[in-house]
């Protein structure tokens, strides 16, 4: 099968095509935000990092926006600076090296916020016009990544929203494309199960120390993480511990042999299953997918997380029979937790509802406008 | 009959409802082609979890084939699994600041 995508000039397809008006730093965000109003057919990448931050934490922040860049959706992207958070010539070449128009409109040296959004609207609005002439062409599935996460989890995620998705996940590279999967937490007390599920030792090794990585993160917090994760509603919603959280969120992600573990803001390189170490937290969680490199989200949520993402349609997974009919608005896939369908048939429909949005069908939170409060995870404090 | 509730796995020592449960119900399930029945002792809300045996205090609640955590006091069959009578293992700082 293929799907109908936007062929980009360093090989990838994307299934969106807009032009990414992103700020570089927090305080930057107010005239990327009035520039993509402005201008139809962007798409603004808002985030509150970028400034008063230690070097480690910075070079995730420049990394995932080179990253985000590079995803395949945008056409071109307009980066929005203050000016002295620092130069930001290297992440206008990071992502110009897939050979996307890439420009910058610096508040500080134009002369204001007036004067920046007046210049970056008539950048936006050449570079709009530019993407629009490129056209949708048919593409082959292994040139898809789908991005999964799972949000507002409930008991039924785990039963079986997620399993239906890893069964899509699994056709898909069956096909030969890509699924990455994140959310370190909920690995915690499963990471065994994906470590022997390592194309390699030392992808297993790796596994096991970005557990180990974030429990110690919540070692040191002195509390019981339970509360962060799993989240009071998570508690509410029946899952008792981390441990029964992260067995039902693992298979989100299917069953193939896992390929490679990325740092937040990497882009995995190759085909088939990935593991990418953030939060479980959505705004930044599916920033990381994005970062990845995914053109399409599948997002299990058994209470009903309504986020999207600013350039990558996310699909609304629900089991949760209450959720469907009361968060209507928000679920685009319902899978019946009593009904008789085989995880296999299961996987199958949501597989094919992925390439229908990959394709151009639109996603609640799209038509919602629910897109616009992503952010970047940093491991340190702010300074 | 429509399902009320589901075993993961026959190393499982719970069950999760798929509908509000009251207590005095009795909830037949499937498991390997066998039967399992259980009388709930507590009220099930949708989504929960409740025990199929007897889980002593300190023993391992198992879901999916896996350990869940550890539980914090004795349960019986059919009694309310959550948060009140099972104990997680990890992430645990407040232990940890315990212990020091």
């Amino acid at each position: 099968m293929s799907f109908w995508g936007y062929p980009r000039p360093d090989g990838s397809a994307g299934t969106r095509n807009y032009l990414g008006v992103f700020a570089t730093v927090v305080c930057a965000c107010d005239v990327a935000q009035w520039i993509a109003k402005q201008v139809p057919g962007c798409a603004p990448f808002l985030h509150h990092q970028g400034c008063g931050q230690t070097e480690p934490d910075m070079e995730i922040v420049h990394r995932t926006l080179v990253s985000l860049g590079r995803n395949p959706n945008l056409g071109g992207v307009l980066l929005v600076s203050l000016g002295c958070e620092g130069p930001i010539d290297h992440i206008m070449e990071g992502i110009a090296a897939s050979g996307k128009p890439v420009a910058k409109v610096v508040i500080q040296e134009i002369g204001g916020a007036s004067a920046a959004t007046a210049e970056g609207s008539r950048l936006a609005r050449q570079m709009v016009t530019d993407a629009s002439r490129t056209h949708q062409e048919e593409v082959d599935d292994s040139k898809l990544m789908i991005g999964v996460k799972c949000g507002a989890s409930d008991t039924t995620s785990g039963l079986a929203s997620n399993p239906s998705i890893g069964a899509a996940c699994d056709i898909l590279i069956g096909k030969g494309g890509s699924c990455i999967f994140g959310e370190t937490p909920e690995m915690m007390g499963a990471e065994h199960i994906l470590a022997r599920r390592a194309a390699s030792p030392g992808i297993g090794r790796k596994i096991i120390e970005i557990v180990d990585r974030m429990e110690k993160r919540a070692l040191s917090m002195g509390v019981d993480m339970r509360g962060a994760n799993p989240s009071r509603g998570n508690i509410a919603a029946g899952l008792s511990s981390i441990e029964e959280k992260s067995l039902g969120a693992i298979v989100k992600g299917g069953s193939t042999p896992i390929k490679a573990v990325c740092e937040y803001g990497e882009r995995p390189e190759g085909n088939g299953l990935f593991i990418l170490d953030g939060p479980g937290q959505e705004p930044k969680a599916v920033t990381a997918l994005a970062a990845a490199g995914a053109q399409v989200i599948l997002f299990s949520t058994g209470i009903g997380a309504p986020h999207g993402f600013p350039f990558v349609p996310v699909i609304k997974v629900t089991a949760n029979p209450k959720t469907c009919q009361r968060l209507s608005e928000h679920i685009d896939f319902y899978v019946d937790i009593a009904g008789e369908a085989s995880l296999k048939e299961l996987g199958q429909a949501i597989f094919e509802e992925t390439l229908a949005v990959a394709s151009g069908k639109r996603t609640k939170a799209e038509n919602l406008g629910y897109v616009n409060f992503p952010d970047i995870w940093v491991t340190g404090t702010t300074f | 009959m429509k399902r009320e509730a589901i075993i993961l796995n026959p190393k499982d020592n719970v069950a999760t409802a798929i509908s509000d449960l009251e207590a005095g119900n009795v909830v037949e399930m499937e498991m390997d082609k066998n039967t399992i029945s259980v009388t709930l002792v507590d009220a099930i809300p949708f989504g929960h979890k409740f025990s199929l045996s007897h889980i002593k205090s300190d023993s391992p609640v198992m879901k999916y084939g896996e350990v869940i955590g550890m539980a914090s006091k004795d349960i019986q069959p059919g009694q309310h699994v959550h948060v009140h009578n099972v104990a997680s293992a990890r992430a645990r700082g407040d232990l940890a600041k315990e212990a020091k």
